[in-house]
């Protein structure tokens, strides 16, 4: 009976999170006039997959994915990398003020990327980085967040694994490469998740650093499609699918990573 | 990487044992903030030896031994290994392998690559790698287990991967850290018979840090028994056992533990006696000459359980509080009128005395041990 209720209300939760997406996908296959009668249509009797080659074709849809794409990996990657080294140092290396740095990198995690915000592309302005990739890449590169994650998976490794690496005659590099990181990978997963999708969303930055249309990335695309497209509003939603598509596919296969990195260290592995 | 190597120039996992390293320690103290660890401790282990340190939680033995393999620097002293200062040496060169209580297998790795993890990080060309693998996996019994990981093996087999790990690149010193403490008792004695075997027929110097004294008498060709951070004494068991050098070593070597009675030194006529409580026992006379020529007078007697006997005629009075059968062999717990319990051992099948029934009890003299009571220090040879 208990079960029954559970999965009772598992299952209201669950319609009220997918309901948006269906309806995305729905009025994506409607004529812009079913979208606007009321009641609503809740199903496409007469799907219009035109939409679909309509918003990849006029929307280019194409060179957006493929700019968010890039940006999204070099970001994954930067942040991974800087993350994994910057955890290694302060779980494992000795040096002057470590504890008041690792607060400093928390502390970056508490401040608003809407405070930074002007002062950050103030600094890509000066660098002579607007409207490159570099403006979309760099400023992610590291994250105190990262730093934080895996510090913490590093920390939770037997200390005498250290010490026997050490004796087994592994140096630093070796220790961590051969070692810590394969140890940490559900937590190194579970960032490269995390920053993956905080990457592919990104709306407001892309649209401030960059006006080159061949740098935009898909969100800001989505938006450029909604003003050209005013009188095709379902093209917008498939434009919308279109784009809501990888992130899918990623959650599909890696929704093990994102969950165990999520639980991790909470149940003994 | 300060002064000499410890290597002796010798490639990694060459062909030869090496001769077993020499260690002398020579006044390492190492503090953690307030706390000493282990203070002004002086030690030699002998090529070949298997050298036993042996105290109870906290006295600094790990600590010592983790100074050796160069985990922890020491804050004063020096440690050389094969003829070698290496005190400012990097542990990854000083070629030692230690095996860990907790034996830190890496979870990930299987167990042929646990194993050959010295070998890879020491860029051993895979042939050679593969080959002393091999030795190593057979000489430990692992042959079929090289493709598991960690966590599909028992206690006993991740102690012998971790044994594997540690012979696999022919160390000149074996270090280990209460390796059997995590195995069952059966197991415990079976693979301490195996370790010694192994010792032997490597050669190789062994430090290895226990609290288990029965360990410690059954392994070790000499004992370092240390308390507070501070080396009490270095034998072979049977002159330990013997002759413990101060009331610390007295009690703490010998199960059940020695008795440590407090008395206090009477002339009376021709003889020496100690006198406890209200009982007098005379001392023989090689002790007493020494008694006479310290100036203690306040002293601890010390009798092991065996030599302390029944003897209804015998002055020290007790009362049987406990009787403990162990089959080949009886303990009697006796509580003596001040309070103080003491125990002796009762072998063979004689009729045992009841709970609550009061006797005597007799010293036998060749199993007096003294000890002067202001600095525990023991009084004769």
């Amino acid at each position: 009976m208990r079960t029954v209720l559970r999965y009772l209300v598992l299952t209201a939760l669950a319609a009220v999170v997918l309901f948006p997406i269906y309806i995305t996908v729905v009025n994506s296959l409607l004529t812009p006039g079913q979208i606007a009668g009321r009641p609503p249509t809740l199903f496409p009797t007469h799907p219009q997959w035109h939409t679909y080659s309509t918003a990849w074709s006029q929307g280019h849809l194409g060179r957006y994915l493929l700019n968010s794409f890039l940006v999204t990996i070099v970001i994954v990657v930067g942040q991974v990398v800087t993350s994994i080294a910057a955890a290694y140092a302060f779980a494992f290396l000795e040096f002057p003020f470590r504890r008041t740095i690792f607060v400093l990198f928390l502390a970056t995690m508490m401040v608003p990327f809407e405070i930074t915000f002007f002062t950050n592309q103030a600094t890509v302005v000066q660098l002579g980085w607007y409207d490159t990739y570099l403006a979309l890449t760099v400023p992610f590169l590291a994250t105190g967040f990262g730093a934080f994650l895996i510090r913490q998976s590093f920390l939770a490794m037997p200390g005498p694994l250290r010490d026997a690496a050490e004796l087994d005659g592994a140096g630093h590099w070796r220790f961590m490469t051969k070692v810590a990181v394969p140890l940490a990978r559900p937590s190194i997963a579970a960032l490269a998740v995390f920053s993956f999708f905080g990457a592919f969303n990104q709306y407001l930055w892309p649209l401030i650093v960059t006006k080159d249309e061949r740098l935009r990335t898909v969100q800001i695309g989505l938006r450029y499609l909604r003003s050209t497209q005013v009188d095709q509003i379902n093209v917008t939603f498939a434009g919308t699918v279109l784009a809501a598509l990888p992130l899918f596919v990623l959650l599909l296969l890696f929704q093990k990573h994102l969950v165990r990195g999520l639980t991790a260290g909470a149940v003994k592995g | 990487m300060g002064t000499q190597q410890a290597t002796d120039g010798r490639p990694p996992g060459s062909e030869e044992h090496p001769a077993g390293a020499q260690v002398e320690v020579r006044g390492v103290t190492k503090r953690f903030g307030d706390a000493t660890a282990v203070s002004n401790l002086d030690l030699d282990v002998a090529e070949h030896e298997f050298l036993v340190l042996l105290g109870p939680s906290g006295c600094g033995k790990s600590t010592a031994l983790r100074l050796i393999a160069g985990l922890d620097e020491p804050d004063a002293g020096t440690i050389a290994i094969g003829g070698h200062d290496v005190t400012d040496v990097e542990a990854r060169d000083r070629d030692v392998a230690m095996v860990f209580q907790s034996y830190a297998l890496y979870p990930h790795m299987t167990v042929r690559r646990n194993i050959e993890f010295p070998l890879r990080n020491r860029k051993v060309p895979k042939a050679e790698r593969d080959r002393l693998v091999g030795e190593a996996a057979d000489a430990l019994d692992l042959a079929d287990l090289l493709g598991r990981k960690p966590s599909q093996l028992s206690g006993g087999q991740r102690q012998r991967v971790a044994l594997a790990r540690a012979i696999v690149r022919r160390p000149a010193l074996f270090l280990m850290d209460e390796p059997l403490s995590n195995l069952d008792a059966k197991l415990r004695v079976q693979t301490r018979a195996e370790l010694i075997q192994l010792q032997r027929r490597l050669r190789t110097t062994v430090v290895y840090v226990t609290h288990d004294q029965v360990e410690a008498m059954t392994m070790g060709h000499r004992i370092a028994i240390m308390s507070a951070g501070v080396l009490q004494q270095v034998g072979p068991p049977a002159e330990v056992y013997a002759r413990p050098a101060n009331v610390f070593v007295a009690g703490f070597i010998g199960n059940p533990p020695m008795n440590l009675l407090d008395g206090t030194v009477e002339v009376g006529g021709t003889t020496l006696a100690v006198a406890v409580g209200d009982a007098r026992v005379e001392l023989p006379p090689a002790l007493a000459s020494l008694a006479v020529s310290t100036d203690a007078r306040d002293v601890v007697l010390g009798v092991r359980p065996e030599d302390l006997t029944v003897d209804p005629s015998a002055p020290l009075r007790a009362t049987v509080a406990v009787v403990e059968s162990l089959g080949h062999e009886r303990h009697l717990v006796c509580e003596r009128p001040g309070g103080e319990l003491v125990t002796s051992r009762v072998t063979g099948d004689d009729d045992l005395p009841a709970v609550g029934e009061e006797l005597g009890l007799a010293i036998r003299a060749e199993g007096v041990h003294l000890f002067d009571r202001a600095t525990g220090r023991r009084i004769g040879p």
